[in-house]
């Protein structure tokens, strides 16, 4: 029977089938980041229990890591606390650690996939909702919670429930201006943020095969916002070419073997899926989110909706409060959106291919006068390394941005980098919630070019005008 | 170890908001303890504080309508977003043990099994009459074992899985129970060894401290 790339992955990973609908699933690989694992560690202490497989594990911070004057002490004990937690941990279970000044640190879903740890085939998790990115490589990865960290750390497994198989194929060719933030957001627009639960999400279609694995980064990173806890994308020859050479990718010897097994990957022809959505690539438009739920999504070129557009009262009465929340009327041009603060980084925008998108707008232009503070975190120390080696810093320099250092930054205000309330934040990050960036901000969920040309305009603007 | 989990008598906390998710239910700024404990405070502080961190009276958590409720109900994909189990952790530490809504997005559900919360979905119009239910005051009864909410003369089924309801009606240790099966674990790396060696350190790449 045909099968689909998720279910060869579960097969491919089934310990053991237990009774009540859940399997032992092995877990092969378990990147571990200073917020949600204290307590798991904890726990194995507690317990009088030892790490499974350390050499399964890389250990990296980023949430809570300050973006500037990392040569000073952080002034947040409890910041710090948590910090030293991980490297303390790290140093008794025997974990490969990343330390804040190394060149490799930076958001753990871009760290993995940088030094060749995220591969294709893999059970891939962590304590963080985003780990659907490494879904990029064909890899099933999914975030957990703590007491699941713990249970990975002690056993190498989980107890799952198998999920659902859905298929969104995006046909023709994605226009110029609009990148794969833009085909997440319509995703999500079109099925909404409950649309993904119970499902694993393969993307397929035209314009996900012309995707980067940048790109295909930041597809798989918001299937979370879709409700689904898993993206997966089948390897291909840019896989295998990503793959190549980083230091946790197979060696000389085994790489052949391990591609032509990656190759291998992908569903097979006439496997079936419990469902199938089909977006037109070629329609989609620059997005903006209007609302405080990623499903809010609206056209560059729209307005602000009136609660009264939705039929379920539920969603009418959220619709009101978002509007509130915002600050915005119904029926506003998004174009007339005024832009206080530019925030051009997260796990969902800030790989290289995300910088340079940034840039190519930025170059020889300023941020507006009125825009408070615009900027660019890059996803890691190698990320901003290259980044400076093309020069990008001093683009982003020169037009007015703050060039920063590698983290999770103004993603989640739990660090430093924050907004203030009231201001409205054109963001390439993932999630537009209330009081995400900071009590009271106003998110805009946008891509990278549209966040850089939102910063030069001071309000949201159609980056296919520039 | 966690509480057996028992049948839940009690009045609920209508809270039927769609989308609530994680941030709302625990801020970020509140996740840098280490511990698993203190987060309750903190809980749903955008709806039970005002910008300047006063408590607002009549909020639905804090007022004394719903005092010593241990039922919570609520909106359609309750839970979205983040994976922080901090959201669980300072549910219960508000005295809830159950959550009955239309749904719940998955690693939130899965997270509230682990710390002897249970999830119940049912229909919207169940939901909502529900609702009036918990505004009127109305005690309810959860039982896991039957399956079942009973609220005066209305009584609704609800699916759950077989495994998680063990769990729960064992205050299961999870970890415990699969280090049980350590010898199959043992045998399934063997053969990974063998199918897939470069997942494993000793045919790892070698170049590994480079930077």
């Amino acid at each position: 029977m045909p099968k689909t790339m998720y279910d060869k992955i579960w097969a491919n990973h089934m310990v053991e089938d237990r009774a009540g609908g859940v399997a032992l699933i092995y877990i092969d690989r378990h990147l571990v980041h200073e917020v949600t694992s204290p307590q798991a560690f904890d726990g194995l202490r507690a317990a009088g229990r030892a790490v499974h497989r350390p050499d399964s594990i890389i250990a990296v911070p980023d949430h809570n890591v300050p973006t500037k004057h990392r040569d000073q002490p952080n002034p947040d004990p409890m910041s710090t606390a948590q910090l030293e937690a991980l490297k303390a941990n790290a140093e008794e279970f025997g974990l490969d650690y990343i330390e804040m000044d190394d060149a490799r640190q930076g958001i753990v879903h871009v760290v993995g996939p940088e030094q060749g740890f995220t591969q294709p085939g893999v059970t891939l998790v962590c304590g963080d909702s985003h780990t659907s990115t490494h879904g990029a490589f064909g890899a099933l990865a999914f975030g957990i919670g703590t007491s699941e960290v713990e249970h990975v750390l002690a056993t190498q497994t989980l107890q799952l429930p198998k999920s659902k198989n859905m298929r969104v194929t995006v046909t023709g060719v994605l226009p110029v201006g609009c990148s794969a933030k833009d085909v997440a957001l319509a995703i999500i627009g079109a099925i909404g943020t409950a649309g993904g639960t119970g499902y694993v999400i393969e993307y397929a279609g035209p314009v996900i095969e012309a995707l980067s694995m940048e790109g295909r980064m930041t597809l798989c990173n918001m299937s979370i916002e879709a409700g689904a806890r898993a993206g997966l994308v089948a390897p291909d020859d840019k896989t295998v070419e990503y793959m190549r050479g980083r230091p946790y990718a197979p060696k000389a010897g085994q790489f052949e073997s391990a591609a032509s097994f990656w190759r291998g990957l992908g569903s097979d022809e006439g496997a079936v899926f419990d469902k199938e959505i089909t977006i037109d690539g070629s329609e989609i438009v620059p997005l903006v989110t209007w609302g405080t739920s990623p499903e809010d999504v609206v056209p560059i070129s729209g307005f602000v909706p009136e609660p009264g557009d939705y039929s379920d009262p539920a969603k009418q009465e959220a619709a009101e409060k978002a509007l509130a929340y915002m600050g915005l009327e119904a029926g506003q041009a998004i174009t007339d959106i005024p832009v206080d603060r530019v925030f051009i980084g997260s796990c969902t925008n800030s790989r290289i291919e995300d910088m340079r998108e940034a840039a190519a707008i930025a170059k020889g232009r300023q941020v507006a006068a009125g825009v408070i503070e615009a900027m660019v975190v890059p996803g890691s120390g190698l990320v901003k390394l290259q980044a400076e080696e093309e020069g990008l810093d001093q683009i982003f320099t020169q037009a007015g941005f703050e060039w920063r250092d590698p983290g999770c930054s103004m993603c989640l205000a739990m660090n430093p980098d924050r907004a203030g309330a009231g201001e409205h934040v054109a963001s390439t990050s993932n999630r537009n919630f209330v009081g995400r960036q900071g009590p009271g901000a106003r998110t805009h969920l946008v891509s990278p070019a549209m966040a850089a040309a939102a910063a030069i305009a001071g309000h949201f603007v159609d980056v296919r005008d520039f | 170890m966690m509480d057996k989990f028992t049948t839940i008598n009690s009045i609920a906390t209508p809270f039927p908001r769609v989308n609530v998710d994680t941030d709302i239910i625990i801020p970020a700024k509140h996740l840098k303890s280490i511990k698993r404990t203190g987060f309750g405070e903190h809980a749903f502080e955008t709806v039970r504080y005002t910008s300047d961190g006063d408590l607002i009276a009549d909020n639905v958590f804090d007022g004394p309508r719903y005092k010593g409720s241990k039922i919570l109900i609520a909106g359609d994909n309750f839970g979205c977003g983040s994976s922080r189990e901090h959201a669980p952790w300072a549910i219960s530490e508000m005295g809830f043990r159950v959550i009955i809504a239309p749904s719940f997005a998955d690693i939130f559900s899965g997270n509230c099994v682990k710390n002897g919360i249970l999830t119940v979905s049912l229909v919207q119009h169940e939901v909502d009459a529900l609702v009036i239910a918990a505004e009127a005051g109305h005690e309810m009864c959860v039982n896991l074992d039957d399956q079942t909410v009973t609220c005066g003369n209305a009584q609704y089924g609800f699916e759950f899985s077989p495994a998680h309801k063990e769990m729960l009606l064992d205050g299961l240790d999870e970890v415990g129970q699969t280090l049980r099966s350590k010898a199959v674990i043992g045998s399934y790396e063997d053969k990974q060894k063998l199918m897939t060696p470069w997942l494993f350190k000793e045919s790892m790449c070698t170049e590994r401290s480079q930077k």
